[in-house]
């Protein structure tokens, strides 16, 4: 395990300096961290959202390595078709190198409308990693409801007003989704454990056939948190067992962290505007149910590992 | 060199594909385009050709997939037809705005709703203005060479643009036809490799490709996209002319059939282009001057040499496979009035027809003949458009 330092010495990071993403955005966090540790050169897929249209404003570009926007649904479909053109065109001899291809997508693109172009991509085993960062809302069209928003956020679209108090739902469990295709290697990481996520990133960089990564990204203006809190946000999703850690290899499930003592998921929810309103006391219960779903997930995956 | 084989439409395309060999295909099946996807995967399953197929699981996959494989620097194709191609659409305009040089056939059907599943162009006409360029074939045998030398078209350097290669659905794609096949090696010598301008495989020059454009590019971005439009026009005449140089076949932008002396014309896609020659035939014999004009290449429009063949023209038909709904007329009929607007004062009478594979019988076209050689006598138009061959 390399430290930091030796990391950036080290390893080429696909995203360099000069985006426009928001002061404190987590996202390119995480793209450094996972495109450092790539054993080969990569070329990278992105969907529309926040990280490509902050990343690539004609005519510069923040991506060093080989870059490809589509739309907004079908950055699998689209990597689907650029690694197909890469064994296509290494077997009749027009290319040597050993490349790895990376999709990025937000929960937008990933949890609602690119799960379609996800779970083919996924089915027809393609040799690719597909990264969600998931912000848990529409964050680049200005805070949505999204298939990621969890249970009782305030969004524009599912705002707290004096009859509905945040979005009613429970977010879908997609990392849950991308296993079910059986696929060989499926994760859930979050920034704030850069250890753990460089692991799993070296890990599904050294398997064959399609990867998943569910990582957590904090957003400043969407959550409502100070720029430089985003990292501590993250920290206290995976402490309170909000966005555990783990993987699930060959279908086998493992977790990757196991907070010392898990918290309340007030420690996480008073952190961020979107939940502010929950803090009143004809909220409580909403609380009280958050707890209860934050309780049998983590249950539920601790009954599955082995 | 030439060997005749009894094909479909389908099959000639499928064919073609084979001599190709494209470096990815990426297809959803779809009626009636399935027989082409069928065939083709016969051919990669017995090592026939070494493409790597993508089977997606739906039009806008597959059309995404051929963004991301052409981007890639792949030689890449698909083939649809109708509601696959309404669900592309949105895929169909980034292949052009990107320059990507993707080949498509596109078997055409109705539209939905109500749901049918047999012929007319109303699924091209919903992509018409997306920057590809669209060729019609008459015929199985045009399906096989237009296929063929859409590759060239779309990769030449000064195109860059996906063509799409529309066949009529069941009537050229389910006909068994004779079709005149040259051998593998003059077709892969003129087709060529293939040359991409950029890739996203190249690792010593990185590129971004589909970045966010603004107020400040997005525009001269489409104006390339137009003007690379314009120049396609000359450039797929060279190629027509090359590939009659090799095969001995001429293909052209437009194709007039007893024009030099006749008094009106019919004008239009497709299959029922071949259908007319005989019932001109039969006309000319009752002394009636009547001749057609065929487009094969429908975008780029071919205004100028449109206007040559049909200026001297007292009346001219112009016979629409698909309807506009726009309480005006055709998508044919608006180029084509617009075309002539200054060259000529005939009457331009618009015909809507065969929607949802409703035939357009003898008596039909016997009909269109007569009310347009009425027209060109009286200078008088019908009213527009009329629909011809439905229960009113």
């Amino acid at each position: 395990m390399a430290t930091l330092k030796e990391l950036s010495v080290k390893g080429k990071s696909a995203l360099t300096c000069g985006h426009r993403m928001c002061a404190g955005c987590t996202a390119p966090i995480i793209i450094k961290m996972i495109t450092l540790v790539s054993p080969t050169p990569v070329v990278v897929v992105c969907a529309t959202g926040c990280l490509e249209v902050a990343t690539t404003i004609f005519p510069y570009t923040a991506w060093v390595s080989p870059f490809v926007h589509n739309a907004f649904e079908n950055a699998a479909a689209t990597i689907s078709g650029v690694e197909t053109a890469y064994r296509a065109l290494k077997k009749r001899g027009g290319l040597k190198e050993d490349i790895k291809f990376i999709a990025f997508g937000g929960d937008g693109g990933t949890y609602d409308i690119g799960l379609q172009a996800l779970s083919g991509a996924l089915e027809r085993g393609h040799d690719f990693l597909y990264v969600c960062y998931t912000n848990e809302a529409y964050m680049n069209t200005g805070i949505q409801r999204s298939g990621a928003t969890p249970r009782g956020a305030a969004t524009t679209t599912c705002p707290a007003g004096c009859e509905i108090q945040g979005k009613s739902q429970q977010r879908k469990n997609l990392t849950e989704i991308a296993a079910a295709h059986e696929i060989p290697y499926v994760a859930q990481a979050s920034p704030s454990h850069w250890q753990d996520l460089i692991k799993k990133s070296e890990k599904a960089f050294s398997i064959k056939g399609p990867k998943f990564m569910n990582v957590l990204e904090p957003c400043t203006l969407g959550w409502g948190f100070l720029p430089d809190q985003g990292i501590e946000v993250a920290k206290l999703a995976v402490e309170t067992c909000f966005w555990p850690l783990y993987e699930i290899e060959n279908g086998k499930y493992k977790l990757t962290y196991i907070p010392k003592e898990k918290k309340p998921v007030t420690e996480f929810l008073k952190t961020q505007r979107r939940f502010s309103h929950l803090f009143k006391e004809e909220n409580k219960q909403i609380i009280s149910q958050i707890q209860a779903d934050v309780d049998k997930a983590w249950a539920d995956l601790n009954a599955k590992r082995v | 060199m030439k060997t005749v084989k009894a094909l479909t439409g389908n099959d000639a395309v499928s064919y073609a594909m084979k001599q190709i060999n494209p470096d990815v295909v990426a297809a959803y099946p779809i009626t009636p385009q399935t027989s082409i996807v069928e065939k083709f995967s016969d051919y990669v399953a017995n090592g026939e050709v070494d493409t790597e197929m993508i089977l997606v699981e739906s039009e806008h996959s597959a059309m995404s997939a051929c963004v991301g494989s052409s981007a890639a620097g792949a030689r890449t194709m698909t083939a649809t037809s109708s509601q696959g191609l309404a669900l592309m659409w949105e895929v169909v305009y980034i292949a052009a705005g990107l320059r990507l040089p993707i080949v498509m056939p596109i078997v055409n059907r109705a539209l939905s709703a109500p749901i049918n599943i047999h012929c007319d162009h109303s699924d091209v006409m919903g992509i018409r203005d997306s920057g590809w360029i669209h060729l019609f074939c008459e015929n199985a045998q045009e399906t096989y060479e237009n296929t063929i030398q859409a590759i060239r078209i779309a990769e030449h350097p000064d195109v860059q643009l996906p063509v799409s290669v529309n066949l009529d659905g069941f009537i050229i794609s389910h006909e068994v036809a004779n079709v005149e096949i040259y051998d593998d090696k003059p077709v892969k010598d003129f087709v060529g490799a293939f040359r991409p301008r950029v890739s996203a495989l190249n690792l010593r020059s990185p590129v971004t490709v589909g970045p966010l454009d603004l107020q400040d590019y997005y525009f001269e971005h489409r104006r390339q996209v137009a003007d690379a439009m314009v120049k396609s026009l000359n450039v797929i005449k060279e190629i027509n002319a090359e590939f009659n140089k090799k095969f001995g076949r001429l293909y052209k932008v437009i194709e007039g059939y007893r024009l030099e002396d006749a008094d009106a014309c019919i004008v239009g896609l497709g299959s029922t282009m071949g259908t007319l020659k005989d019932l001109v035939d039969n006309a000319r014999k009752a002394g009636k001057k009547i001749g057609f004009l065929k487009i094969t290449v429908f975008r780029p429009f071919p205004k100028e040499d449109i206007v040559s063949a049909l200026k001297g023209l007292k009346a001219i038909a112009v016979l629409d496979r698909a309807d506009s709904v726009n309480a005006m007329g055709g998508p044919l009929f608006g180029d084509i009035r617009c075309a002539l607007y200054g060259a000529s004062s005939a009457p331009v009478i618009n015909y809507i027809y065969g929607l949802g594979g409703r035939e357009l019988t003898e008596q039909d076209i016997n009909k269109i003949i007569d009310d347009t050689l009425a027209a060109a006598r009286t200078g008088k138009t019908v009213p527009e458009p009329a629909y011809i061959g439905v229960r009113e």
